[in-house]
């Protein structure tokens, strides 16, 4: 018995045996090759080289797609977590708005007038029970601040080129919204440029809406300052180039600054084109 | 200094250096069949360059233990015979692939050095154990591995202080290292890596008996 990758392994069964390099476990190294042609694994050395070679290539391909994807998975709930908390937030920080409004008689808005409500000194036991409400709305909101450093620490390390493209925080929303990077990579870029507006998109479909130009693409810099009647072209050209920046990080890795100066100059081309015939 | 054979001094437009064989992988200079095998992007380049007696011979079984996205073990392939290349990041392995592709003694793995046992079903003894791990304890990981070397083979390291500790003294932080190596082998020569490698300390020892 041998613990060798090969063992229990047809000759030739590619698939098993990646399974095996991935997998398999021995206490320290063996003569592998001559215990492969001893047991009739191999036919020779050579034969042994060449299957160990096909199977460490199949093995280590699979091995490195899977622990991308993880990877990406990471990236989405990050986002979804950061979009929960900022909600959150949010609607705490008008619970608190509206209680302090009632006792105070003044009202503020928004997680800025939460710090100000923390920092009072309370008085009685209503003021120390809404304060105590208002500090985890700040939490809360500190919290949606550190998974937003979190997301534009890791972005670039998972899609590299969307991320130089559309900044790590909006490419973290478009890999969540398809799914995963390889989904993404999958879509063409006309459902890329209205990922984030589905509801729009099902009202047109139905019927009588307007088709969408644009989902979440528009906090793009380069679709909201772009002119409204040139808005739409700005997001066919954007979501053209993020789709091939996801093709390529999910099928090579490589990083293709090309893509960002082509990009550059697209928008450039769009934004004077329209503007000397006004 | 003696080159192992498959590796030559070699003139590209007026810079000599090293160089050996085989398809070139990363911008290097090359000129009809050689490539250059630049001491600036590779430590046991810059050791060989430095003239270190590294005990390099064409043919021999290697594994090379931080691979990255195979710089040095596309050469170190080009002239050696089966060689195991061991990488734990998934991106710079994705690079790793391409070169394995084009050479069929190159076998890749996604693998972590410090846990030997997820890869020992797989590498057989070799006469060289290159190391180029740039993470903490690199001294320690150079022990882990010391079980893959036959008994006359070479330990061949790149000691990059900075990954230990970065506030600390250089000399310091070698000292440490190689008082982790002494424990399972001789060392036979130290050498820092200047001009081509900042604060990295090439070293060779042998299996202790
Ligand atoms: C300085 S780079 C190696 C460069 C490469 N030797 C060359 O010259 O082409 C160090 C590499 O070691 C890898 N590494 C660090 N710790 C590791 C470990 N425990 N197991 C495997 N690889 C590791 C890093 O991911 C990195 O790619």
């Amino acid at each position: 018995m041998t613990d060798g990758w090969f063992a229990g392994v047809e000759s030739g069964d590619e698939a098993a045996a990646a399974e095996r390099i991935r997998t398999g476990r021995a206490d320290g190294p063996e003569a592998w090759p001559q215990q492969a042609v001893d047991a009739g694994f191999a036919s020779d050395e050579d034969d042994y080289y060449d299957q160990l070679h096909a199977a460490t290539m199949t093995a280590t391909r699979a091995a490195v797609a899977e622990r991308e994807t993880a990877d990406d998975k990471q990236l989405v709930h990050a986002i979804r977590a950061m979009a929960d908390c900022e909600r959150t937030a949010n609607e705490l920080a008008e619970r608190v708005a509206e209680w302090a409004g009632s006792r105070y008689g003044e009202s503020g808005s928004g997680v800025d007038f939460a710090r100000d409500v923390v920092e009072r000194e309370p008085v009685d036991e209503g003021d120390v029970a809404l304060q105590s409400l208002a500090e985890r709305t700040v939490a809360v909101a500190d919290e949606a601040d550190d998974l937003r450093t979190y997301i534009e620490q890791t972005a670039p390390a998972v899609a590299p080129n969307l991320s130089a493209l559309a900044g790590p925080v909006l490419a973290a929303r478009l890999v969540s919204l398809a799914g995963g990077l390889e989904s993404l990579a999958k879509q063409p870029s006309g459902t890329v440029q209205v990922l984030g507006a589905e509801d729009a998109l099902f009202a047109h479909l139905r019927g009588g809406a307007p088709s969408p130009k644009h989902g979440i693409i528009f906090t793009h810099e380069y679709v909201s300052g772009t002119r409204p009647e040139e808005r739409g072209s700005a997001a066919r050209a954007l979501a053209g180039k993020l789709s091939i920046a996801a093709r390529v990080d999910h099928y090579s890795g490589d990083l293709r600054p090309d893509l960002e100066a082509e990009l550059d100059e697209r928008i450039e081309r769009i934004r004077t084109r329209g503007g000397d015939g006004e | 200094m003696s080159l192992p054979d498959g590796v030559s001094r070699h003139d590209f437009d007026g810079t000599t250096s090293i160089a050996t064989r085989g398809h070139p992988e990363y911008g290097e200079r090359t000129d009809g069949e050689w490539r250059r095998w630049d001491p600036h992007r590779s430590k046991l380049g810059a050791m060989l360059e430095l003239g270190m007696e590294t005990g390099l011979t064409a043919d021999q079984t290697t594994l090379y233990l931080g691979a990255a996205a195979g710089t040095t073990v596309s050469h170190v392939a080009d002239f050696g015979g089966p060689t195991y290349a061991v990488e734990f990041a998934p991106r710079p392995t994705r690079d790793l692939l391409d070169v394995a592709e084009r050479r069929s003694n190159l076998f890749p793995l996604l693998k972590d050095a410090r846990k030997p046992e997820t890869y020992a079903h797989v590498v057989e003894p070799v006469d060289v154990l290159v190391q180029d791990v740039a993470t903490r304890g690199q001294g320690r990981v150079a022990t882990l591995n010391r079980q893959f070397l036959a008994d006359d083979g070479y330990l061949l390291a790149a000691i990059k202080a900075r990954s230990e500790d970065v506030t600390a003294d250089p000399e310091d932080v070698f000292d440490e290292v190689l008082a982790d190596i002494d424990a399972a082998y001789d060392v036979v020569a130290t050498e820092r890596l200047t001009p081509y490698h900042d604060d990295h300390l090439g070293v060779v020892a042998r299996p202790e008996r």
